[in-house]
């Protein structure tokens, strides 16, 4: 007993030295993990700063005008970013069109009319297909869709269009089979298993009572999906629309491959042009002087700005879907 | 009662065409992409051969085989992998464990979400102005700094999601064994989320090896062999960019070559990836 008395100081002295150390070393582990956490709101300020400061010299020669203007010129070193601006955001608004509705299409398709052993199969090869790199469906474009849209889809359309007021602009010739349309539509095809597998998850979030009791008073299909799944999913739908756009306004590969590179706004859906990601792809390594690097650092600044908001509008939605259904 | 006979019928109607549409829609989905994957898989695999993978990349004109663009690829993935899992596994062991409830992780959940899907290309841009610029030249260890920081985004939003599926009661017992917390999440909780925190990383491997528009100004491209990593290096997926574009015919075959080994190499890698996670929602 005595001897016990005795060695109760160590004993207890060496506890206190274990749970210190522990207290040290999870201390440590506490703020490595803080670290990495600051470290990736640090990436994206970094992301933003380099950018202003590249962007700079850029800026304060051209001012506002530099988005106002047309002329791309690396000879005279006269530099503005309408021309990218304005195709990129054709570009991803035609994809956008087609790409929905097809993209809902199939959603609808996978939740309430695929028969249930090919669910799983045809869900996981439109999710497998969203991984596929940009560079894919650029080659694609470029050897396949291009030459026959060129020789056959583009040569028809203009003649059909050709005698009516407006859309005779739209759709004017030389058929190029590369342009604003080609990439529009590869753009389509890149965010369509986007579109679908977002769709897909936030229609499986409706709760079966609210689908059971519109079909148990005698709705169709149809009429379900209409007025009860996609009103109940509208704000999920929404952000991942934004999220599908936020890809496509920044998509560059697949783009850079059928877009044709051409600095000018033209008002025929078949011209050649060019978008911002476009342009710093292309031109970036071999741009000379320092106003010209610094002018295609300043269109990338302009795409991040673009981006940023629509993705974190996208996010937004998402989360308060993510937060409903969480409730 | 012919008014509701007909109101009926015409619902009915509605309900089969749009349905209809909606099959439509999935057919031409699936076929579009059956086309892209149809052709370069024709296109591709009729340059496979071994040549391929044991010849440098050809001059214009010239036959030869893709090894240095392969080796690169490989190379520069390895790096951005083993600099950016780090840090991504502790940033999502951050945001579950310590800092579940706090505004920092709000704010870092929200911003990794827009990182996760910012433009690629606006990565590059980043990545020279901060590492090519100052040191004068392109290299392969700035184009593997761009993989990286595209992989932390991926690894950070698979570990947070894990971590958060490990049962709290987990925890606990750990923690009323006397083990301190870090312990408890090396020991339980990474052990219970492997898997999890595995496929998040197979998933980044397979997002960074097709990526081109961050190594285009960064890693730029070589036709020779080099293992430097201070000098430009070649990647296939920049060598396909620029074979592809080229008017010879030997360059646009093995850019087809090239794009069937990305496209196979990224399904297997994500078919593998699914199957682990699988595994262990069966269970």
């Amino acid at each position: 007993m005595s001897a016990v008395q005795e060695a109760l100081p160590a004993i207890r002295g060496s506890r206190d030295a274990t749970v210190r150390r522990f207290a040290f070393t999870d201390a440590i582990f506490h703020g490595l993990t803080r670290a990495a956490a600051i470290l990736v709101l640090v990436l994206l300020s970094g992301v933003a700063i380099s950018l202003i400061v590249g962007a700079w010299p850029a800026l304060s020669t051209f001012g506002f005008s530099f988005i106002t203007t047309e002329s791309w010129n690396p000879v005279t070193e006269k530099f503005g970013a309408l021309a990218p601006i304005y195709g990129t955001i054709i570009t991803s608004a035609i994809a956008i069109l087609i790409a929905v509705p097809l993209g809902i299409g199939i959603a609808i398709f996978l939740t309430e009319l695929c028969p249930r052993p090919l669910r799983r199969p045809i869900g996981m090869a439109v999710e497998l297909l969203a991984g596929i790199p940009s560079i894919i469906y650029g080659i694609w474009g470029l050897f396949v869709l291009a030459p026959f849209l060129q020789t056959t889809v583009q040569p028809f359309i203009i003649s059909v269009f050709h005698g009516i007021p407006g859309l005779n602009s739209l759709f004017a010739g030389p058929p190029y089979g590369i342009g604003l349309l080609t990439s529009a539509m590869i753009l389509a095809i890149m965010i369509l298993p986007f579109i679908t597998s977002i769709t897909k998850d936030v229609f499986d979030t409706v709760p079966s009572v609210l689908k059971e009791s519109a079909y148990g008073i005698g709705c169709t299909t149809w009429e379900v999906t209409r007025r009860v799944v996609i009103p109940y999913t509208r704000i999920g739908i929404m952000g991942g629309v934004m999220l599908a756009l936020g890809r496509a306004l920044g998509e560059t590969m697949a783009v850079t491959f059928v877009i044709g590179n051409a600095h000018r706004i033209s008002t025929s859906l078949f011209a050649p042009a060019t978008t911002i990601s476009a342009t710093i792809a292309n031109e970036f390594t071999e741009a000379v002087g320092d106003l010209y690097t610094s002018s295609l650092v300043a269109l990338g600044l302009i795409l991040f700005i673009i981006t940023f908001l629509i993705l974190a509008i996208a996010r937004y939605m998402l989360m308060r879907i993510d937060a409903r259904t969480g409730a | 009662m012919s008014t509701a006979a007909s109101l009926h019928q015409s619902r009915k109607r509605k309900n089969a065409v749009m349905m209809t549409l909606c099959v439509i829609a999935a057919g031409i989905g699936l076929a579009w992409l059956a086309l892209i994957l149809g052709a370069l898989l024709y296109k591709g695999l009729s340059g496979v051969n071994l040549a391929v993978f044991t010849e440098m990349t050809p001059p214009p004109g010239d036959a030869g085989g893709l090894l240095n663009a392969i080796y690169g690829s490989i190379v520069m993935t390895i790096i951005g992998i083993i600099v950016g899992t780090p840090i991504g596994v502790l940033a999502g062991t951050y945001m579950a464990e310590y800092g579940r409830f706090s505004k920092l992780t709000t704010v870092v959940r929200f911003i990794n979400d827009i990182l996760l899907s910012a433009p690629s290309i606006i990565i590059g841009l980043f990545v020279y102005e901060l590492m090519v610029r100052p040191m004068g030249h392109f290299s392969a260890i700035a184009g593997a700094v761009a993989l990286a920081i595209l992989v932390i985004p991926v690894v950070v939003r698979t570990t947070e999601d894990m971590l958060n599926l490990v049962p709290n009661a987990l925890r606990e017992a750990g923690t009323a064994i006397g083990a301190p917390r870090w312990v408890v999440i090396r020991s339980v909780a990474y052990r219970a989320a492997l898997s999890g925190i595995v496929t998040g990383i197979l998933l980044a491997i397979a997002r960074i090896s097709g990526e081109t528009a961050p190594l285009l100004f960064t890693a730029l491209n070589n036709q020779f062999w080099s293992s430097n990593l201070n000098a430009p290096m070649a990647s296939l997926p920049v060598t396909i960019f620029q074979f592809a574009l080229s008017p010879y015919e030997e360059w646009q075959q093995l850019a087809w070559t090239g794009a069937l080994i990305i496209t196979l190499t990224v399904l297997g890698l994500s078919i593998f990836a699914r199957s682990l996670t699988g595994r262990r929602e069966d269970r």
